[in-house]
């Protein structure tokens, strides 16, 4: 009707919500006839449940979800012109191969007008004759190349074997699109790569739309015309699978597909950006002074001499994966991961360089501030050049302080936290700024301050390590005022460090 | 030592197998004689209480009635515990839970209990007559149906969650997914509840004694009643009965175990 | 979207009605009745009646004493079949299994009408020994009832950590005392169950061996022939707190032993 869309199916703001988890939140997407669009994403993300709402399992909480145009939002699945092959196949058990294959047909109506006795023309509809379903399912057992299997029991084919009566199953309907639910996921790697390249093949032959969920990333580049990467029911990114590898969104994205150092960094200047204790030229255009994060792919870091190098490291490891070696490099406290064809040796001095266009720049989503932190004698935390109150009791629960400033637990063990290492968290709205230098537990001077709208986002740095606090303030204040700030101290949020966590 | 503990064993298992199997057994012979009572004198072998059991109208219409009275409650039971199962399993925590209980009721209850109380509800409160037999397919379906239920929920719980929505997404509507796709998956399960609850209704005394109309009996509430009287005939005939039910039983169980196991063995060979 | 849809949770609608209109309500009548005399009066001389009367608690007691020893009969036998089965190697291991459960599917009453004669042919006057028949009938009733459960739990007891026992330098006994019994309490519970609760009840293997003792459902049986529902429903009433209690011990006991399991 509406010949200018191409459009085969819509998602208008489409939401789910279970009991009281959100699993699709806000999930917007167009996706054209005959393309092989893939949902990526992890395990819970919501990927699975936007396609029970393709297939009609699951309705919708709100939004809308048009095909060809038409609200199919609350339309049972057996009225969907799609077809689903499921994770774990649900291939009939009690019906043979070619049964399970023509379940579909033999419930299939179709208008064919006859002419009654008196001999007006009527309008019935009739199942479709067992030629017809022999023609029809013959002729997908050839697609999936499982001719002769006809009289075959499903519990006995393999898993590949299965996988194809599970696709023939589907497409013998004819359905406008063809949903498959991480259906290589069963198979062992060798079988999933070769069926890999026949999908894309059927997909390329059948010419109807494909939507293709899967958590493994590689599949996804592979095989998608366009990938949507969805965390946390929300879509990340959606793109071409070279736009999604090349151009990450955010740093979600950037660390889900393909591996990725990823680096807090801090635009110096038009076009330059320092992380890792080192300036780089970049192609990404960013507000000078804004913080940023940095991903920089392995491969695109190139080994040289030391004096040549952006950055200069000791290699810590390195292992061989085939075609190049992985190297791992520690540039300060930074710990960096290189790709390279050739090799080096553990323990070397190396240089590192990276071009401006292997360097990619992300805004910074800031909602916490996190330090390193260690608990004084006086129950109080020292970080960010600063000393604030806290509630040192929070990091056993069930416990109290003894007049002594002991900490007891809940079991009733006595504890002096004196000198312990801790996590530091404050969230951005949780500091405010004075005036009067004796009021907080830290000082600094403003060297940063952004309108968002109904806030400015100051950034506060101290004197003398160059600690940055970032915060939200209603109130406008000068660059370069001095200030000192002030933490409620039941907003700090203080947890154990993790043996070996890097960060 | 090892060969003597063997023999204990052997003799151990041998004791409790005779303990089990002499009394029918030696009923099953004493049934092909004229005897009067076991260990009594027997003049010769006859086929009287065969003849008996067969050509006394009262026994067999007793019998016919004892087998429709169990076929017709199991397949009420298979019904309702089937649907029970399919619904309740689908349900949301608290409803499922809630008919897990209620159905565990009359399976831990004791028969005597669940019978008493099923008369007191329907004949004694709402004055329902048990002659019209009401009463007595009620007992029995609360009796056999919580076992259907039992039996039946084990296979939904293997049944691959995605084969009724496969089955819609091709096309089926629920009602077709239902015949065509689920219960098929859970036949095992419906036929071994469905061998359970006729088996438990053949068995049943209890529930069928305070539900009954007075002028009909199953084989359990008729064999009760002939021990307490003196009619020798009717009580030879009781023999023969139990060595017929003795035979139905292990070809029953012997047909099964072959069928099982060529099952099995076809599985095997493809 | 008001279009009321087909669904499969709508099914178990007739099975959830009939288990309240005959499982549930029976029960409320029960209670219903129990306190209640002929007319309808509120009382509680139906309970009060129960146990002030020797003979009712004599009863009681009698019931208890068939049970427990009817269930410690059973045991004793049931543990060693269902040990030496659910341990051997022979390969018609399910066949000797049916032989020892197939009693089952044979009328009860068939059966202690079999046993009577045996009885009658070895004792004479069987009459002389009712608590002694009583016990074999029971025993004989409810025996395959409580070699089941015991075989189904003894044979998924995973060799392995008998072996491993043995490998820590258990011998036979301790191995046995320290870790088959122990794993098979969930066995042993549902058996115990199976046999208890019947055999306080069944008083149809009294009535057929000619114990002329009343156990608690002989009084159901006398109540009910004597038309005193209300008193009938107060040994319901008895009976169902019994076999709650029961029924709350023994699951307390298999959810501490589940919980024993993962601990392991």
């Amino acid at each position: 009707m509406n010949a200018a869309s191409n459009n085969i199916i819509e998602l208008i703001d489409v939401c789910k919500q279970f009991d009281d988890t959100i699993a699709v939140e806000h999930f917007n997407l167009t996706v054209q006839k005959g393309e092989f669009v893939t949902f990526l994403g992890p395990s819970g993300c919501g990927k699975t449940t936007t396609l029970r709402m393709i297939a009609g399992f699951d309705l919708p909480t709100s939004g809308k979800i048009l095909l060809n145009g038409k609200d199919i939002s609350n339309l049972p699945p057996n009225k969907r012109p799609v077809n689903t092959v499921f994770q774990r196949y649900a291939l009939f058990p009690h019906l043979n191969v070619y049964e399970n294959i023509a379940f579909g047909l033999r419930l299939k109506k179709t208008p064919v007008s006859i002419k009654n006795k008196k001999g007006e023309t009527a309008v019935k509809n009739v199942h479709l004759s067992k030629e017809e379903i022999d023609e029809k399912v013959k002729h997908v057992l050839d697609i999936v190349d499982l001719a002769g299997f006809e009289k075959r029991s499903v519990s006995t084919l393999s898993g590949g074997q299965q996988q194809r009566v599970a696709i023939a199953r589907a497409i013998v309907n004819e359905p406008e699109i063809l949903l498959l639910d991480e259906p290589l996921g069963a198979l062992d790697l060798k079988m999933r790569k070769e069926m890999q390249i026949e999908l894309k093949e059927m997909h390329r032959k059948l010419g109807i739309t494909f939507i293709y969920v899967t958590h493994d990333q590689e599949e996804a580049l592979t095989m998608s015309d366009k990938v949507v990467v969805i965390n946390d029911g929300e879509i990340q990114q959606i793109g071409t699978p070279t736009d999604i590898y090349n151009e990450p969104i955010n740093t979600f994205v950037a660390d889900f597909i393909g591996e990725s150092n990823i680096f807090n960094g801090v635009m110096v200047d038009k076009l330059k950006v320092k992380f890792c204790g080192a300036a780089f030229d970049c192609l990404d255009d960013f507000e000078t002074n804004q913080f940023v994060d940095v991903v920089v792919r392995p491969e695109d870091i190139k080994i040289c001499s030391p004096e040549e190098g952006q950055l200069k490291g000791t290699v810590i490891s390195t292992v061989f994966k085939g075609v190049h070696y992985e190297i791992a490099v520690q540039v300060g406290k930074y710990e960096i991961v290189i790709q390279s064809t050739s090799n080096a040796q553990t323990g070397a001095k190396i240089g590192m360089r990276i071009d401006p266009d292997g360097i990619h720049i992300m805004n910074k989503v800031y909602t916490v501030n996190s330090y390193d932190g260690v608990i004084t004698k006086n129950n109080t935390v020292k970080f960010g050049d600063g000393e604030f109150a806290c509630d040192v009791t929070s990091l056993y629960s069930g416990s109290h302080l003894d007049e002594e400033g002991y900490l007891i637990t809940a079991e009733g063990e006595k504890i002096d936290l004196t000198g312990v290492e801790v996590n530091v968290e404050v969230d951005v709205h949780d500091i405010t700024m004075s005036d009067d230098s004796e009021e907080g537990g830290a000082e600094g001077k403003i060297i940063s301050m952004i309108y968002k709208g109904d806030h400015y986002r100051y950034i506060v740095r101290t004197e003398e390590n160059e600690e940055d606090y970032i915060l939200a303030c209603e109130d406008l204040w000068n660059i370069g005022d001095s200030v000192s700030l002030i933490i409620p101290e039941d907003k700090i949020k203080l947890s154990f460090k993790v043996q070996g966590d890097k960060k | 030592m090892k060969i003597a503990k063997k023999i204990c064993i052997v003799l151990f298992l041998a004791v409790v197998l005779a303990f089990i199997y002499v009394p029918i057994l030696l009923l099953a012979v004493y049934s092909f004689t004229d005897a009067t009572m076991v260990g009594g004198a027997i003049s010769g072998f006859s086929f009287a209480n065969y003849a008996t059991l067969f050509e006394d109208s009262e026994l067999r219409n007793m019998i016919i009635g004892t087998i429709i009275l169990a076929f017709g409650s199991a397949l009420l039971s298979t019904i309702l515990g089937t649907l029970g199962a399919i619904g309740a399993f689908y349900c949301k925590k608290t409803p499922r839970h809630l008919i897990n209980y209620a159905n565990q009721i009359p399976v831990v209850n004791a028969d005597v209990v669940t019978g008493f109380s099923v008369c007191v509800l329907l004949i004694v409160m709402f004055g329902v007559s048990k002659d019209t037999y009401i009463p007595l397919i009620i007992g029995h379906t609360v009796l056999c149906s919580p076992f259907v239920y039992l039996s039946v929920m084990p296979k939904l719980k293997q049944m691959d969650n995605n084969l009724y929505e496969a089955a819609l997404d091709l096309g089926a509507t629920p009602s077709q997914a239902l015949f065509k796709v689920v219960i098929p998956q859970l036949l095992s399960g419906i036929l071994s509840g469905f061998m359970l609850a006729v088996t438990l209704s053949l068995d049943d005394y209890f529930i069928t004694t305070y539900t009954k109309p007075s002028t009909f009996n199953t084989i359990s509430t008729y064999v009760v009643n002939a021990t307490k009287g003196s009619q020798t005939e009717i009580k030879t005939a009781l023999w023969a009965l139990s060595t017929v039910i003795f035979i139905i039983v292990v070809v029953v169980v012997i047909l099964m175990n072959v069928l099982s196991k060529r099952k099995a063995k076809e599985a095997r060979d493809i | 979207m008001t279009k009321i849809r087909f669904n499969r949770k709508q099914l178990c609608i007739p099975y959830a009605a009939f288990l309240i209109l005959f499982v549930i309500a029976p029960l409320l009548v029960i209670i219903y009745y129990a306190f209640t005399d002929g007319t309808g009066q509120f009382t509680f001389s139906n309970l009060t009646g129960f146990f002030s009367n020797t003979n009712t608690l004599g009863t009681l007691v009698y019931s208890f004493a068939i049970a427990i020893v009817t269930t410690l009969v059973c045991l004793v036998i049931a543990y060693p079949v269902s040990y030496i089965l659910a341990k051997s190697k022979i390969k018609k291991k399910y066949v000797l299994l049916m032989l020892f459960i197939m009693p089952m599917w044979i009328n009860f009453t068939l059966r202690i009408t079999a046993l009577k004669e045996i009885l009658t042919a070895i004792e004479g006057n069987i009459s002389m020994y009712p608590f002694l028949n009583t016990v074999i009938g029971m025993t004989y009733d409810f025996l395959p009832f409580m070699i089941l459960p015991l075989y189904n739990s003894l044979s998924k007891l995973d060799n392995s950590l008998s072996e491993a026992a043995a490998d820590l330098g258990a011998n036979g006994f301790t191995v046995f005392m320290r870790v088959t019994l122990p794993l098979s309490v969930p066995g042993i519970i549902s058996g115990v169950t199976m046999v208890l609760l019947p055999s306080m009840t069944n008083y149809v293997v009294l009535d057929m061996l000619y114990n002329s003792t009343y156990i608690m459902g002989s009084l159901i049986g006398s109540y009910f022939s004597a038309y005193d529902w209300n008193n009938g429903s107060m040994i319901s009433l008895i009976l169902l707190v019994i076999i709650f209690i029961v029924t709350l011990v023994t699951n307390r006991f298999s959810d501490d032993d589940s919980a024993r399991r993962t601990a392991l």
